[in-house]
């Protein structure tokens, strides 16, 4: 037999949906060796995620079809074995962590009964069980495991429930750990602890880990060895090095060509009248302040970003400025007027100047309006924009502008993909002319090499219609290329500010060092050399 | 894939609005046949009066609680008669009438009542949705019956004071429903984007809440219909309803309902056609959240439209 420890040859899954049968994966073979780590890196639909389920068992069938292949683990073929045989592998054997630990985790059980559970339910006794457990609550690094065993899930921030999955899955010391896009709910920050976690905990037992992720510097930051995937086939295969530095396929080219934060900087600072000026804006929720006193200058045609971790308060005061929230303290200027003293009908004229492209285009585009209804709507609301003869024209002219067809008009949200939707969200903000944008996380949901492309059409738009940019981000890379300054947010309050280039090669203060410190290159050698120092 | 879906575009661009809404219920025989019924049942309320009421009223003591299935004192005897020997079929048509008059009024009544009370009471401030709230309670704690026998002791029974009371007590049901799920629809994202764009807020219930709640609301009204049909009867059974010689389906049932041992024909008819109706409604209000919803109308045209297939070509 083969000496790998678990390996997949020629693996091919069908889903019979409503439409016809979808090939979800085309003949993928890959194998994991004790104490590597393999990395599946793929866009989303690419099908990285199905050989995965496919060796827990996940897969529904129906709608789902193994047709094809054999999944080799310990000398049996995963595929041919009864359900009663995969239970008792599971857990045992081979265990997975997921993307969000909040769905994983059951909401009504405390922590410490949840993780006891997985020895328990194996045979063992209970009390081996809470033994280890606490061992473990303890080596993931969650402070006072005895107390935080009585905790319920809610009661722990995102990374540390992570942690909590990770030291459920090891309760049995698997042979195999299955990690399903870890770190993709966290901050860089805590995303960069749980990998090291995960790496030290790998060379502790000698697992083998097996990462499915869309990031090329998780990739880079723990693989030995990757499996690119694109459309349902595996496209390449290598050491992690290999691929980054010397990639064969074309897609796996564009994929690596299109990771952020290469780029050459841009100049920041503006010589143009200031357009929006936020003096000591500050808002609270109840007695919980989320934004302290911020102040900032917008100059006409700059582009402005703000990062900072999740609860930082970045969105908070984009929320603000733009009337979402009502603020509970400060100032913002727009051309010199305070935009949170204005009447009702001053602001109404004041909106169409500056607009917003929200995160998540699937939810922030109506799903029963078409595409013309979208984009026209704004004209419905602001009357003397655009006569109505005019609309069907204007509409095509905003889609072609953001690289769509003329006759996308008339279909729904629905009809198109990520990426295509969130240029849907952004030619209804353009329908308006505004003066400035608001993207809040507006490319974060995209795939890396969509991203790259409404960064280049949010880029075309800044030079040719000198729109000022807002750009809410907590990826650093992205913002490294794409923007002209950069305000650094922790805790609601800003931190930094300053140039491009003065934060990202001379950052002033310890919190933008480690934020910056945390972000993940997607060169391995680069990141190989970062873990040395 | 995009040719077909750009064919169909076209198709429905230049066709009437109405063609693309009958391939639709083509497509669906059982919400066809639902539609054919409801159309039947509109015809019997319109015209049903005006030819079968002398037939319907017109006694016939030999012919009392005559069975069904036999055409020997005529067609509309068919599915026989009740206790004073009047035809059934004909009473069941001229019945629809009032029927329909009575159930249709308090649903629609109460649906637009209380999806407007309830946007309110989910869109505005805190205050007012209290206020509205404790109202729907107190409705809904009083039971509605009694309310019914109170309010209708006072004012003379007639369709139009029936449709009141039926509908007040129905009020909380689209009340507490349409604020629920606006709560929910108000924080979605295109609101949001709604707001920013500066829209007002008739335009963002009308034009980006309702279409959501609507589809809820019309399941609900549809099996509301039933509801308040028996309601109706019960009502009409306690003599303050409905009053002979006037007759609707609920009446029918429960006048029937003595004689079940000896001839169920009587109750098992106006049954049936309250059963019917609601089914037929139901069916129809599937067909239509399915034809309304952008999302899901492809089951309908008939082009084998895959949404996930598509977001390959970005």
């Amino acid at each position: 037999m083969t000496d790998h420890l678990l390996e997949v040859r020629d693996l091919s899954v069908r889903f019979h949906t409503a439409a016809g049968a979808v090939d979800a994966v085309k003949n993928v073979s890959w194998h994991l060796d004790r104490g590597e780590t393999l990395a599946i890196l793929g866009e989303s639909g690419s099908g990285k995620s199905v050989s995965a389920s496919a060796i827990m068992n996940l897969i529904d069938c129906p709608p789902g079809e193994v047709w094809k292949g054999e999944i080799i683990f310990e000398g049996r073929d995963l595929l041919k074995i009864t359900a009663e045989e995969h239970r008792q592998l599971n857990g045992k054997r081979i265990a997975m962590i997921f993307q969000d630990p909040l769905s994983h985790l059951n909401p009504v059980y405390r922590v410490g009964w949840q993780i006891i559970e997985t020895m328990t339910a194996h045979g063992r006794p209970a009390p081996a069980a809470r033994q280890r457990a606490l061992e473990l609550i303890a080596r993931v690094g969650i402070p006072d495991p005895e107390h935080a065993m009585t905790k319920f899930p809610h009661e722990f921030s995102g990374g540390q429930r992570q942690r909590l999955m990770i030291a459920m899955a090891l309760m049995l010391k698997p042979d195999i750990l299955i990690a399903d896009e870890p770190t993709t709910a966290l901050d860089v920050t805590i995303q960069a602890e749980v990998l090291a976690l995960l790496r030290e905990l790998q060379a502790e037992t000698g697992m083998g880990l097996l990462l499915i992720t869309h990031d090329l510097g998780v990739v880079a930051e723990t693989a030995d060895r990757v499996v690119v995937m694109n459309a349902g086939q595996v496209v390449e295969t290598g050491t992690a090095r290999q691929v980054y530095h010397n990639p064969q396929h074309p897609y796996t080219r564009k994929l690596i060509a299109a990771a952020p934060g290469k780029g050459e900087m841009r100049v920041g600072g503006s010589s143009r009248p200031p357009l929006l000026e936020a003096r000591s804006v500050s808002k609270t929720y109840g007695d919980v302040p989320a934004l302290k006193e911020a102040n900032f200058t917008l100059h006409a045609g700059q582009t402005l970003a703000i990062v900072g971790e999740s609860g930082s308060g970045k969105s908070t005061l984009a929320r603000t400025i733009l009337q979402l929230e009502t603020p509970t303290g400060g100032e913002a200027l727009w051309k010199g007027e305070d935009l949170f003293k204005m009447g009702r009908k001053q602001l109404f004229s004041l909106r169409r100047q500056m607009q917003m492209v929200f995160q998540d285009p699937t939810q922030s585009l109506n799903p029963r309006m078409s595409v013309f209804e979208l984009i026209s709507e704004a004209w419905a609301i602001h009357k003397d924009l655009v006569p109505k003869s005019q609309w069907r024209d204007r509409v095509a002219d905003l889609l072609m502008q953001v690289g769509l067809h003329a006759d996308h008009a008339q279909r729904y949200p629905h009809q198109f993909s990520g990426g295509q939707r969130q240029r849907i969200a952004i030619a209804r903000a353009l329908a308006l002319e505004p003066e400035l944008i608001v993207c809040d996380e507006a490319v974060s949901a995209l795939d890396v090499s969509i991203q790259a492309q409404v960064i280049e059409l949010l880029n075309r738009l800044r030079t040719e219609l000198g729109i000022a940019f807002l750009f809410i981000a907590h990826d650093l890379p992205v913002v490294r290329d794409f923007a002209d300054d950069v305000i650094v947010m922790q805790n609601g309050r800003i931190v930094e500010i300053g140039t491009a280039r003065q934060i990202f090669n001379n950052p002033q203060q310890p919190y933008t060092r480690r934020l910056l410190a945390a972000g993940l290159e997607p060169d391995p050698d680069i990141q190989a050399a970062r873990r040395k120092a | 894939m995009i040719e077909t879906l750009s064919n169909a575009d076209q198709a429905s661009r230049t066709s009437p609005r109405l063609l693309p809404a009958v391939r639709m219920l083509w497509r669906d025989k059982f919400a066809l046949a639902a539609a054919i019924f409801l159309l039947v049942a509109a015809g019997c309320a319109i015209f049903g009066h005006t030819f079968l009421s002398d037939a319907a009223s017109s006694q016939n003591l030999r012919g009392r609680n005559s069975p069904p299935f036999s055409v020997e004192q005529g067609w509309l005897f068919i599915l026989g008669a009740d206790a004073l020997g009047r035809p059934l079929l004909a009473r069941i048509i001229v019945a629809a009438r009032n029927t329909l008059m009575i159930a249709g009024g308090a649903v629609l009544c109460s649906m637009a009542v209380g999806a407007a009370l309830g946007l309110v009471a989910g869109y505005t401030s805190k205050f007012v949705s209290q206020v509205i709230m404790r109202l729907a309670d107190v409705i809904m704690s009083f039971p509605s019956l009694l309310l019914a026998v109170i309010v209708l002791y006072m004012l003379p029974p007639s369709v139009t004071n029936l449709v009141i009371v039926l509908a007040i007590t129905r009020i909380p049901v689209y009340l507490r429903t349409t604020r629920a799920e606006v709560l929910e629809i108000r924080e979605r994202m295109f609101v949001q984007a709604a707001k920013v764009m500066g829209a007002s807020h008739l335009r963002i219930i009308f034009r980006h809440i309702l279409p959501i709640v609507a589809p809820t609301l019309l399941t609900i009204a549809t099996l509301d219909f039933a509801f308040v049909m028996l309601a109706e009867s019960s009502l009409s059974f306690l003599g303050i309803g409905i009053q002979p010689p006037d007759i609707t389906w609920g009446l029918m049932v429960s006048q029937g309902r003595p004689y079940l041992s000896t001839a169920w024909w009587l109750a098992f008819w106006p049954g049936l056609a309250i059963i019917l109706t609601t089914l037929s409604l139901n069916l129809l209000s599937n067909w239509m959240r399915v034809a309304l919803d952008p999302v899901q109308r492809w089951r309908l045209e008939g082009t084998s439209q895959n949404n996930s297939a598509e977001t390959a070509n970005d």
